[in-house]
């Protein structure tokens, strides 16, 4: 019958099963095989319970585990530890802070400047190995060692700053690339280090830094003195170079994005967004590397990162022509929270021209103020400190608003500005003009001006001419270093004193040589760039300077060093020029080719037949009635006609 | 517990594994210059999207553009490169690695990155690390002809260097399996001279036809794309890692009614049947990881010794930030001891002819009023 045989069946499974149970049961106790227990319920739920606190219980042993080097180290600091400090947990020798400074600017653009910094306490001469790297980023920690680097500053510019409309930027940079190193003492062959380190950089940051070589490499003997610590200034450990040709774009951005500690997930990098950043009349970011004083009297130094990111938003482009700026009109994001590995992270507004709040408002209001002098004037700060959570408010996210009442009020002129432009005509002279403006009524300063031309404009030295409201304007140093064809540019550095409220020119004539035509690149019609003169001043103050380097100063007012009250230094970029070389025509070879073939085809296939065919006399093939006659006369035996 | 290992340790795992995993090494390079070539940065920029998308990661990936679309001051829309009209998908994203970029492609150094022939100082972003396990897929566009491909509108590379190239690369073995895809006029014409085993070969349009490109948009004013990689990234978006989808599939991309040309393939230097060769073989990349229930110790930190003042002796002498703009200085700076070289050729040359010219005219007995 059915029933009993399907009972019968029914038990031999379940015996079958169960001891299949206990089989994989004493085999391997993994918490995979449980899937097996269905049909007995009881010994798979004990069997369950018990399997559940040894599964915790391996999971806890995993949590014991990783406690126990700190128990360990408890243990250690027991015993007496006589010479070196050793401490239960390694003391943190990192920090770092990120700010956000936000300018308005009196043409309805929005100024805005990203710093990061990292201050790691290492010193790389001394020679130990450094194999721990928790925020500084390992990539340029290993290519400072490895290149005996004291000091690193690189800068991707797209697009020029406008002094004269925006005033003086924070961190000034030209446009392109630039990047300028000094080297350890230790280093041996400067030149082949500063190859394999630009190599290296373009890996990095990918950039086409490796055409950065001899040709536009030079070495210069006063400018671009060391911004971090110095014991001594050996110009030849020194090497700047620029790129004025250099496209910046996104992929430059996400390398540097990934270096910051927190990379683009946390703090103010969120905002960091291409789509805005690269829509902008000019974006720069830059990495400085540098050694800084670790405290007040400095003993011992540390090294310092600084990621900066500087960026000027134009009112139509991207304001559509509303004066009303915010972080999400700007960056099309909002801030949410700051950089958990960040000890400070803030946002200032400069607020200084705008006491009453008449000019524009703020919103979210916030009470705290600062004041900082930088560039020379004392500015307002109104800041959002995004380590405390009230800042971000209800909603938790920050979006800082700036709305324009009145559009009036002119900018303070910036003292110093300088201009460049190529005169003349053609394709074979012309005289490069190099304009310094000094806009302060009554004082005079010092100016240091770097020339970097390419080879291929032969400049004429005699030729150059450095007048001051008419006069000749005789500068205190001049150091020249003339160019060798395809090895290296020319190098001029003059030291000229400004005088008041006047505009000083500097002319000189130069010729624009042939190149090779394997030298030219794909579309020299383009032209050919040279790239800006550097301009290194040492500018009067309204107000008296700082001269200590605090922690609790922002950061943007403690890049250059100040050594004394009454002045700031700082450097002006002019723009890149661009010139026209004489181009060959490429398609040259080929047309010449073509017409000689040709040429020397119909004429000589003509001469030698001429000379070598013989000519017989032929003659015409008669009418075809004349044919038929001939024929008729044939038959009849008559001669033919 | 979950081994996590970064991609240098599965590389040494792999070689166990002949079959299994692959490590994958790609290329794709856009070889034209200027603002109308537009879709060509498009094209190479869509295949690499669709790669990273299946697993590749960057450094396994090298791209190069050779001229900036993106950040280019026509730009309508910057940071952007969109391949769809209509603004669709942006396929430079946020997350874009460009290894050679403007004047750095060119046949030269396309050739010496396959072949392995870079300088020493070359950053690993930029050679192409491959091993005999390696497969390779290579995607090339731009504009072409009969036999050879434009670099930069001003240089060609033909097809018989690029067969040579890769015959370089089988003797060292740089490959396993290569897979060339070419978007250009006359296409074909670049794979007809291959010889070297282990390669398959795709093209947008046979000898004596023209590759046409897709639509143009009216707010960039340019083409976006070019028809045959408008259709080939259309199937691989179907195309998920764990993908069966195999060869057959791709050689039926783009029927000559979407594509208006013939794309035309080649397998005769393949050893494997195109039928069991699988898309992600080439396209994507699936990291094995190997799960244990072991429980690893980890070594102890490295404790870094504090070598303070505690250790010997203190550091007097304070250190100070440089003046930047030493005026008394720099003007009281000595010049420059220059290094001495001896007396170039020229001038030693114009030396000796004075000489000789002196000694000819006056006679040698006069030598002895010289020395």
């Amino acid at each position: 019958m059915a029933a009993p045989r399907c009972s019968r069946c029914a038990c031999l499974l379940l015996v079958f099963i169960y001891s299949l149970y206990v089989v994989v049961i004493s085999e391997e106790p993994t918490p995979g095989n449980e899937q097996h227990a269905s049909v007995v319920e009881n010994p798979q739920t004990a069997a369950e319970t018990e399997k559940q606190p040894t599964e915790e219980r391996r999971w806890e042993a995993t949590q014991v585990d990783e406690t126990v080097p700190d128990d360990a180290a408890a243990n250690k600091q027991d015993l007496p530890v006589p010479d070196s400090v050793l401490t239960s947990t390694p003391p943190l020798k990192d920090e770092f802070q990120e700010e956000l400074v936000i300018r308005p600017l009196h043409s309805g653009d929005i100024y805005a400047s990203f710093q990061f910094r990292t201050v790691w306490e290492t010193d790389f001469t001394r020679g130990s190995k450094v194999s721990h790297y928790r925020l500084f980023p390992k990539s340029l920690g290993q290519v400072i060692s490895k290149f005996s680097v004291r000091e690193l500053h690189i800068s991707f510019t797209q697009g020029y700053w406008r002094t004269m409309q925006w005033g003086q930027p924070y961190l000034p940079s030209p446009p392109g690339a630039e990047l300028w190193v000094w080297f350890q003492d230790t280093v041996t062959d400067v030149d082949a280090t500063w190859k394999e380190l630009t190599n290296v950089l373009s890996g990095i940051f990918c950039a086409s830094l490796n055409f950065i070589d001899s040709t536009n490499t030079v070495e210069p003997s006063a400018s671009f003195k060391p911004l971090g610590i110095a014991n001594g200034t050996d110009h030849r450990f020194l090497r700047y170079a620029t790129l004025p040709r250099e496209i910046v774009c996104t992929e430059n951005l996400t390398p540097w994005k990934k270096l910051l500690p927190c990379g683009s997930k946390a703090g103010l990098a969120v905002l960091l967004k291409s789509e805005k950043l690269f829509h902008s009349s000019f974006h720069s970011q830059a990495v400085h590397i540098r050694p800084v004083c670790q405290d007040e009297p400095c003993k011992t130094t540390s090294l310092e990162l600084r990621q900066t990111l500087n960026v000027v938003f134009d009112l139509h482009a991207s304001g559509q022509g509303k004066r009303e700026w915010s972080l999400f009109k700007m960056f099309s994001r909002t801030l949410t929270e700051a950089c958990p590995l960040a000890s400070s992270s803030k946002i200032y507004i400069d607020v200084t021209d705008n006491p009453e709040e008449d000019q524009f408002e703020l919103s979210p209001a916030t009470h705290l103020l600062s004041q900082a002098v930088v560039l020379g004037d004392r500015r307002t700060f109104s800041v959002y400190d995004l380590t405390q959570q009230v800042t971000f408010g209800t909603v938790r996210s920050l979006n800082v608003l700036i709305r324009w009442k009145s559009t009036e009020g002119d900018m303070l002129r910036p003292l110093l500005h300088a201009e460049r432009y190529i005169a003349g005509y053609g394709l074979q002279t012309g005289e490069i003009h190099t304009l310094m403006y000094n806009n302060h009524p009554f004082r005079s300063f010092p100016v240091l001006l770097l020339d970097s031309v390419p080879w291929y404009l032969r400049l004429y030295v005699h030729t150059l001419t450095v007048t001051s409201k008419g006069k000749d304007n005789k500068p205190s140093y001049i150091h020249y270093q003339p160019s060798k064809d395809r090895m290296r540019p020319h190098l001029l550095e003059m030291l000229v004193q400004l005088p008041p409220h006047s505009v000083t020119e500097v002319t000189m004539q130069f010729e624009r040589a042939l190149l090779k035509w394997t030298e030219y690149t794909p579309d020299p019609n383009h032209g050919f760039y040279v790239g800006s003169s550097v301009v290194s001043a040492l500018v009067p103050s309204t107000v008296a300077m700082n001269t200590n380097i605090t922690k609790e100063q922002p950061l943007f007012s403690t890049f250059f060093p100040t050594k004394e009250e009454s002045s700031y230094f700082i450097r002006v970029y002019t723009e890149p020029l661009l010139v026209n070389l004489p181009t060959p025509d490429f398609s040259m070879p080929y047309n010449v080719i073509c017409l000689t073939c040709t040429v020397v085809a119909v004429g000589y296939g003509s001469l030698y037949n001429l000379l070598t065919r013989s000519f017989q006399v032929e003659e015409p093939s008669p009418g075809l009635a004349k044919r038929i006659a001939n024929v008729i006369r044939k038959m009849r035996g008559v001669p033919p006609l | 517990m979950i081994l996590f290992v970064n991609d240098e340790s599965i590389f040494l795992i792999s070689s166990g594994f002949t079959r299994l995993f692959l490590v994958l090494l790609d290329k794709q390079v856009c070889t034209s210059r200027f603002w109308f070539n537009y879709r060509h940065v498009a094209n190479s920029l869509s295949v690499y999207r669709s790669v990273k998308r299946l697993g590749i990661p960057d450094s396994h990936i090298v791209l190069m553009l050779a001229d900036d679309m993106a950040c280019n001051h026509r730009n309508p829309k910057p940071a952007t490169v969109f391949s769809h009209k209509n603004i669709e998908l942006n396929v430079y994203g946020d997350d874009v690695e460009v290894d050679y970029r403007g004047y750095e492609v060119t046949v030269e150094n396309f050739l010496r990155v396959l072949t392995g022939r870079l300088p020493s100082s070359t950053p690993r972003s930029k050679r192409l690390l491959s091993d005999d396990r390696s497969n390779i897929l290579i995607y090339l566009t731009g504009h072409g002809g009969n036999g050879f491909l434009k670099f930069q509108d001003s240089e060609e590379i033909s097809n018989v260097e690029l067969a040579d190239a890769f015959e370089q690369m089988w003797q060292k073995r740089r490959y396993n399996e290569l897979l060339f895809i070419i978007d250009t006029c006359q296409g074909a014409s670049m794979y007809e001279r291959f010889y070297s085993p282990n390669i398959m070969a795709l093209a947008s349009s046979q000898v004596g036809e023209d590759s046409l490109s897709h639509q143009p948009d009216l707010a960039i004013g340019v083409h976006l794309m070019d028809r045959y990689t408008f259709y080939l990234l259309e199937f691989l978006e179907d195309i998920h890692p764990a993908s069966k989808a195999n060869m057959n599939d791709l050689f039926k991309v783009c029927p000559k009614s979407q594509c208006v040309s013939t794309p035309g393939h080649r397998t005769d230097l393949f050893q494997r049947d195109p039928g069991s060769v699988l898309i992600t073989d080439f396209f994507g990349s699936v990291r094995k990881v190997e799960i244990t229930t072991e429980v690893v110790n980890l070594t102890d930190p490295i404790e870094q010794v504090d070598e303070s003042p505690a250790n010997g002796e203190a550091r007097e002498e304070m250190y100070s930030y440089v003046d930047q703009l030493p005026v008394s200085e720099i003007i009281h700076q000595k010049p420059k001891q220059k290094d001495w070289h001896p007396p170039d050729g020229f001038i030693l040359g114009l030396w000796t002819l004075i000489l000789l010219v002196f000694f000819k005219t006056y006679g040698v007995k006069h030598l002895k009023h010289i020395f």
